[in-house]
């Protein structure tokens, strides 16, 4: 299948008209000795239809939750996407179009970022939003370099609680620039604010809390909130964009800069990305923001209209002085975002957030009813929580999968937990009551 | 005029928060089916939010109504030609869309055991493996999530490749025609950008490289073709130059399009590269991202890319943690899955031949173009510390893209923004402007091989006219763009924080 449109005729046609024989004429800059002498190892080309079938299969050949119940959280989740998101983002216009270059004719995606800001600014509580980030794991090592530049200090300390691939994130780009970054484990599911207090010093940059956190707790916010800025140092909070309809805003609670993954706002989990950082700060660091962000202008002829503004923070101006290396945002994911909040509303917001508590508070008193089974902490919770299961949780997870289940995270994936027969159980407005119920009875026979 | 007629015309659309109205819904849902307590019940008082986030409250109707009108304010590349230079805006083939939304990939969760992932678990593993073949290198990691987070994985690397050997090295060195990217990512793996200057050809200057190069030099970045959309001839030079120094060479993968199948950066000495699967291999920009930075690496630096890497046992598949020496993570979860799947449709759908004959058609229209556009718009280039430009020669073929200088047109008063803007009124996006540096007024234009010769030269005869304009017509020009749905935007104006978002309120406590 080729997408070439130029026969060999019209190839012929330019070759005359500029005066060569061949395309090869135009190759003769590129040395033999580096010149590929044989067509690439790679399987023939398919057509169309060979295709969809190919990749039909492939896509069959996994268990995903169009055909198993899902209760498989972690900071991607099984949340409704309303039809109207696909076909709306899913026009050319939005999907095929690049970085708005030329506002006067990108005005669609550039009002669509300033609503996305404000969407964004509505939900954290903060002054300033930016564009969107890759996904939460970097806008939160985005948001540690940012309260490393603001401060003029050097050590981030990370909640236990915080999930473990942002943890890994973030270690992973402080190591270049020299970062200090401390991990404080978790007493019972969160960080105790006296612990926390005792590991903060004057070179604290910032204290990275995710609320709820990984394991689905809610922290002690506003203990940690009182020592973090007790010691000079700011509270970076990522928080799960859906409890934001009933749990209290960041800026409420007297965070800084509030990240997150916005995925649960109308994308799909597709295994992992595209994904949907978001990023929010309180005004004073708004030129120390990364990332692209919209502004409200007017024309030549006083009409309302959108630009790309604060651009001196960005790569393309500063270069080397650059606030981040990133250069684009994830534009169509925030727009499904943008349309979803839409599409839900100030009630309907609210409205999923009640029904993951409803929900998700029903499967746990179920679970936790089975013999054998506990939860693993007693603290509130939002959408998901840990249960203590009676068998390994790996072998219980593979087991109801054959079975149409996707019943959770085994949570010794990921040793530096040190959580033993852990299980993270996710429940989104999507699980229905018979679902839960069939999850509760066949984890039962495991008791 | 008032508003509302204008309106009528979707050249003014309200934001949708203007557009609210108490008591509308926009999707319904469904009453709880579990038992269902008072909120206090859940949550402790401390916890609940008091003030909603104030989000529209519309219908389905004005929220499709809403945004069907915002898209039709955005040019895109399924209208026409989109000739943004080094972003190459080709068509985005529709089947890649189908593929992407297939329920067993869309609604797959990255938290699954691998053994419910097989069919992506594949997907992934044999797109690494195209990429590395590609690219000639030996192992690839999917996981950066665009191509400048590409670019800082693969410092990461090298970083951790000199670490491992005992000595980090503090420099990096890039030629001052390189994307600003490149410095930006330097200075966060921590180290400093050492600026090359290009030389009269357009090219870097092997003899000054070789003067700049030191045991504190950790890598050089090069894009091949360079952002001139010249060819590096030089390039195996350049190699020793590099490798002897006991650094390494970093390609920007931004120019693939030129090369796919003619050569490869493994071949041509390069160490480390990242794709842009967004350019490259046609997946859709989506108004500026998502993409896709996978980057490639030679044998023995394999060990530092990022973890996980998917991996075959026998007829399964799954994905390998166990990565000592890795850099770590640089996102969660395993990548822009979806931006793969397209990705992989349209490698399959290419196969070997359909590549090679993607970048030579890409090649062919650039010079098609280059030529019959050299007598207005001839490409120079201002070495450092020169006064004068100098000209590349005609017979100096372009690769994938040119880079064309306006400075003639100053004497009208006209500059290339001008130009780029009246491009616009003739139903064309306008190339990529003011890049690279080192060309003073510059314009860069990439047609891609998916531009047929009509369309091309619909855009030649745009970019001709243009020039006679500026001759006879200047003020023309330089009020451009007329018939567009805004005018020229005050980008100052926008410049406050009170500006970037509708709710903008200063915080008491300051």
């Amino acid at each position: 299948m080729t997408y070439i449109p130029n026969t060999d005729a019209d190839r012929q046609a330019m070759m005359e008209a500029i005066g060569i024989g061949s395309v090869e004429e135009l190759l003769t800059v590129i040395p033999t000795g580096v010149r590929l002498d044989g067509p690439l190892d790679l399987p023939p080309a398919l057509s169309e239809l060979e295709l969809h079938d190919t990749m039909g299969e492939m896509a069959a050949r996994n268990g995903s939750a169009d055909r198993m119940a899902s209760f498989v959280g972690g900071g991607m989740y099984d949340h409704f996407v309303p039809s109207a998101v696909g076909h709306l983002a899913g026009r050319s216009e939005f999907l095929t179009s690049y970085t708005p270059y030329q506002p006067e004719v990108s005005q669609g995606t550039l009002q669509g970022i300033y609503e996305f800001q404000t969407m964004i600014c509505e939900l954290t509580g903060l002054d300033v939003a930016n564009a969107s980030m890759y996904d939460g794991a970097s806008a939160t090592a985005e948001a540690a370099l940012l309260a490393r530049s603001a401060t003029r200090r050097d050590r981030v300390l990370l909640a236990g609680g915080l999930h473990p691939h942002y943890v890994e994130t973030v270690y992973t780009y402080a190591h270049g620039p020299g970062i200090e970054v401390e991990t404080l484990p978790c007493t019972g599911g969160t960080l105790d604010p006296d612990r926390l207090a005792s590991a903060l010093s004057d070179d604290t940059a910032c204290v990275i809390v995710q609320h709820p956190n990984f394991f689905g707790c809610l922290e002690s916010i506003r203990d940690l909130e009182r020592v973090v800025h007790a010691a000079g140092a700011l509270l970076v909070m990522a928080v799960d964009p859906i409890s934001l309809g009933v749990i209290e805003s960041p800026g409420a609670y007297g965070a800084d800069i509030a990240v997150g993954e916005g995925q649960s706002m109308g994308n799909h989990v597709s295994y992992g990305g595209p994904a949907l950082g978001f990023f929010a700060a309180r005004d004073r660091f708004v030129r120390r923001m990364p990332g692209r962000i919209a502004g409200q202008t007017v024309d030549q002829e006083n009409r309302r209209g959108f630009v790309l503004t604060l651009q001196a923070r960005e790569q393309h101006i500063r270069r080397d002085k650059a606030t981040s290396n990133i250069c684009t945002s994830q534009q169509l994911n925030a727009l499904m975002a943008t349309i979803y909040l839409s599409l839900i509303g100030k009630e309907g917001l609210r409205q999923v957030a009640e029904l993951c508590l409803h929900k998700s508070h029903y499967a746990a008193e179920r679970i936790a009813e089975l013999p054998g089974y506990e939860l693993a902490f007693d603290r509130p919770f939002f959408k998901e929580f840990v249960v203590r299961t009676p068998a390994p949780p790996g072998e219980i997870v593979t087991r109801l999968a054959e079975e149409g289940l996707l019943t959770g995270i085994d949570l010794g994936r990921f040793p530096s937990l040190e959580l033993e027969n852990g299980l993270l159980i996710a429940v989104t407005e999507r699980r229905t009551r018979a679902q839960i119920d069939r999850l509760v009875e066949t984890l039962g026979r495991f008791s | 005029m008032n508003e509302r007629i204008r309106r009528g015309h979707t050249l003014s659309e309200p934001l949708v928060f203007e557009l609210s109205s108490p008591g509308r819904r926009g999707v319904s849902l469904p009453e709880p089916d579990v038992p269902a307590r008072p909120l206090a019940a859940y949550l402790p008082a401390g916890d609940m939010r008091d003030v909603p986030p104030e989000l529209p409250e519309v219908s389905e109707v004005d929220v499709v109504r809403h945004y069907t009108r915002l898209s039709t304010l955005n040019y895109h590349p399924d209208r026409a030609m989109y000739p943004l230079g080094s972003c190459t805006i080709k068509h985005n083939p529709k089947v890649n869309e189908d593929m992407a939304a297939l329920p067993g990939f869309a609604r797959l969760h990255p938290m699954q055991q691998d053994e419910t992932c097989q069919g992506s678990l594949q997907l992934l593993y044999e797109l690494s493996h195209y990429l590395a073949e590609i690219a000639g290198l030996d192992g690839v990691s999917l996981q950066p999530a665009a191509g400048a987070h590409g670019e800082l994985t693969g410092l990461m690397i090298m970083r951790a490749y000199h670490e491992n050997r005992g000595h980090a090295r503090r420099k990096v060195i890039i030629p001052d025609s390189a994307h600003g990217t490149n410095p930006a990512s330097v200075t966060l793996v921590g180290y400093e950008t050492v600026q090359i200057p290009t030389n009269a050809h357009g090219l870097v200057d092997t003899g000054r490289l070789a003067e700049l190069i030191d045991e504190e030099t950790a890598a050089f970045m090069l894009t091949n073709p360079n952002t001139l959309g010249l060819f590096e001839s030089e390039i195996r030079t350049i190699a020793d130059i590099v490798h002897d120094a006991g650094a390494l060479l970093y390609m920007d993968g931004a120019n693939l399009n030129a090369v796919l199948g003619i050569t490869r950066p493994g071949d041509m000495g390069f160490d480390v590269v990242h794709f842009n699967l967004h350019k490259t291999f046609s997946t859709p920009h989506g108004g500026g991202g998502p993409g896709a930075g996978p980057v490639g690496v030679r044998s023995d630096l394999v060990r530092f890319l990022p973890t996980p890497v998917p991996v075959k046992d026998g007829d399964t598949y799954r994905f390998d943690y166990n990565r000592p020496d890795s850099i770590g993570r640089v996102r969660s979860f395993g990548g822009s899955f979806g931006m793969m799947v397209r990705a992989y449709a349209y490698i399959r759908a290419n196969g070997p031949d359909g590549l090679r004959q993607v970048s030579e058609n890409a090649i062919l229209n650039a010079n098609y173009i280059m030529r019959r556009l050299e007598k207005h718009y001839p490409r120079t280039v201002l070495v450092h510390g020169a006064q004068k430009e100098t000209p590349i020669p005609a017979e100096v073929p372009c690769q994938h893209e040119f880079v064309a200088s306006g400075t003639r047109f100053r004497e009208h008063g006209v500059r290339m923004l001008d130009i780029a803007k009246r491009l616009l009124d003739y139903g064309f996006y306008a190339p990529t402007i003011y890049f690279p540096l080192i060309v003073p007024e510059a314009a860069m234009v990439e047609p891609t091989e998916t531009e047929s010769k009509e369309s091309i030269d619909q855009f030649i005869d745009a970019m001709t006219a243009i020039a006679e304009e500026v001759e006879n017509d200047p003020e023309l020009v330089r009020n451009a763009p007329h018939t567009t749905p805004v005018s020229r935007l005050d980008e100052a104006r926008a410049a406050h924080p009170k500006t970037l978002n509708l709710r903008y309120r200063k915080p008491e406590t300051e």
